[in-house]
């Protein structure tokens, strides 16, 4: 009894939060037919903030991968003094609210700020162009991989490592052979992670675009768009696109990971 | 190849886990580095294959300086208490491993991984994952890995500790017969002086990071140098002040001036051996061992009031040359 209590809880819990309004998305976007939200989706304009979206996500996944796991060795590995702070500093894009991230880069890279005179003075570009969407971007979905590898590498300890090392096995060798094999799943985690939350990023990347229709408007700034125009049926469309690219990504994962990891 | 230690310091944090340490190691002898936990055993051998280094000293491989040198550089075989197997590698490829590192010609490897299995009897194995091997398998999977790339030096790191009784005996005298064909320089630690004294040529006694004494198993046993070792290696109780070996001990009716009286508590029967425990005049628990008929003749019964005396010779903790 008590346990088809605690199950009912969850479902009705994950229907009203989750699959409710997800279906109520789906079921607005075709309310109309299949025709104005294929006009929607293929307006030139919404193309080019998908392509802009997939770009961006394009540049931030591999960049956080790669600094997730040097990071995720760097604290676990203890290689150098500092290793604590660098485990809190990591979670600090967690803590931060997106707005204030894009704020910072708007203070930070505007025509006053730090690098902002700097980067005027030899002609790019940084503010309401792509590099500031980019780096805003892989700032809010930084911890994701890290904090993934982070508790694998505990768990798997340093002994594999070091008998390599005892066979001859130089530190890069290692790497490739025996700590990347052996903490790939919870790479390949961080990497969905990451990519889910570059697609859906907002609040950053809205506060640096500039928001320029066809030129700095992402695939969730332009939901903004169509919804504030009055065109609903354009925005669920685009909603339901981004949550269908996730759902994907996701489904992806479950599919090729294997049962025993061992 | 020989290997020396001199005077090695090394500390964790406040806890001095080796302490002036001198060592040295023969040539193609097996050799028992055996003490209790923190004693600083492990942490030597991890020193002498370069997985640590020590704060002072110097360690000399085949008699050169080693202090600095990488593990992979050291050309010492090391193997793990918990095997450190490559999980997400088949039995051949973490054989292999070592091989393939070196770039070895592909039939080459295959030849020398197929010898080794068939060494480890582990032979038709070598397509499985460490996940599907039995403790025992495993321990000799990591020895084969060790062995693959012909080391001049086995470090083996409390190889049998995670091992059920059955499969350690059966792993000591097959480790020993491993080394008597192929003379490898040989090193295990251990906190079992059984298995010490039953595989080693030569026991490193290791006690508060310090070595308490060197030397093959039954001079350990017959001329300890301290009573550390003395209460380490075998069993010894105190008499009269004094630390002996229970069988030392004799019961008697007759009483002089080097008995005394005690109460039979216990008597337990170890096959060949009959351990009598006793409580001494004084309160304090002895035991002493003799053999079935010696106790058979002294016709004993629990409860009862015997007389213990002291081994005829034994002077300060050092046995004579002649022992009676």
């Amino acid at each position: 009894m008590r346990r088809l209590g605690l199950r009912s809880v969850a479902i009705f819990y994950l229907v009203a939060i989750l699959l409710g309004p997800l279906a109520m998305v789906f079921y607005r976007a075709f309310e109309h037919g299949i025709h104005p939200l294929w006009s929607s989706l293929t307006d030139p304009n919404t193309i080019h903030a998908f392509r802009l979206t997939l770009e961006i996500t394009a540049i931030a996944v591999p960049v956080n991968t790669i600094f997730g796991v040097v990071c995720a060795l760097a604290i676990v590995r203890r290689r150098f003094p500092g290793a604590g702070i660098v485990n809190a500093i990591v979670d600090l894009p967690l803590a931060l609210s997106p707005v204030v991230v894009g704020l910072m880069l708007f203070l930070l890279y505007g025509r006053s700020g730090w690098f902002g005179s700097w980067t005027s003075a030899h002609g790019v570009q940084v503010l309401f162009a792509t590099p500031s969407m980019v780096i805003a971007t892989i700032f809010v979905s930084l911890p994701f991989v890290a904090r993934e590898v982070v508790p694998t590498l505990r768990e798997l300890g340093d002994e594999q490592e070091q008998a390599a090392h005892t066979l001859g096995a130089s530190g890069w060798q290692t790497f490739w052979r025996v700590t990347l094999p052996s903490i790939r799943w919870a790479v390949i985690y961080g990497v969905v992670l990451t990519t889910a939350r570059c697609l859906g990023e907002y609040g950053a990347v809205a506060v640096v675009s500039g928001h320029i229709e066809g030129q700095t408007e992402t695939a969730t700034l332009r939901v903004q768009d169509y919804y504030e125009n009055f065109n609903l049926t354009g925005a669920y469309g685009i909603a339901i696109v981004l949550a269908v690219i996730s759902v994907l990504v996701l489904t992806a994962m479950t599919l090729l990971k294997p049962k025993e990891s061992a | 190849m020989s290997i020396e230690v001199h005077n090695v310091s090394k500390r964790f944090g406040s806890f001095q886990a080796l302490d002036d340490v001198s060592l040295d190691v023969d040539s193609g002898s097996l050799t028992a580095l055996l003490g209790p936990s923190g004693s600083g055993k492990s942490t030597l051998l991890r020193i002498i294959a370069g997985l640590e280094h020590p704060d002072t000293g110097e360690v000399r491989l085949a008699g050169e300086d080693a202090t600095v040198l990488a593990p992979q550089k050291r050309g010492v075989g090391f193997v793990f208490q918990h095997y450190a197997a490559f999980k997400h590698m088949t039995v051949r490829d973490n054989v292999a491993f070592g091989l393939k590192i070196r770039k070895q010609p592909k039939a080459e490897v295959r030849a020398r991984v197929d010898e080794l299995l068939e060494l480890v009897q582990l032979q038709g194995f070598g397509h499985r994952y460490p996940a599907q091997l039995s403790g025992g398998q495993r321990q000799r999977m990591a020895l084969a890995r060790a062995l693959a790339p012909r080391p001049k030096v086995l470090l083996l790191d409390e190889p049998f500790g995670a091992l059920d009784a059955r499969v350690r005996a059966e792993l000591r005298v097959w480790l020993r017969r491993l080394h008597s064909e192929t003379h490898t320089t040989t090193v295990f630690v251990t906190h079992d002086q059984e298995e010490a004294m039953e595989v080693a040529d030569r026991v490193v006694v290791m006690n508060a990071g310090r070595v308490e004494q060197a030397a093959a198993p039954h001079d350990l046993y017959d001329a300890p140098a301290n009573d550390f070792v003395m209460t380490f290696v075998g069993d010894a109780v105190r008499f009269d002040g004094q630390l002996v070996r229970p069988h030392e001990l004799e019961l008697t009716y007759d009483a002089d001036e080097t008995t005394r009286e005690a109460q039979l508590d216990r008597i337990v029967h170890l096959g060949f051996e009959t351990r009598c425990e006793l409580t001494l005049d004084d309160g304090s628990p002895i035991t002493v061992q003799m053999t079935r008929e010696q106790a058979a003749e002294l016709e004993l019964a629990p409860g009862q009031i015997v007389l213990v005396r002291r081994p005829r010779v034994r002077v300060g903790g050092e046995l004579p040359d002649v022992v009676g």
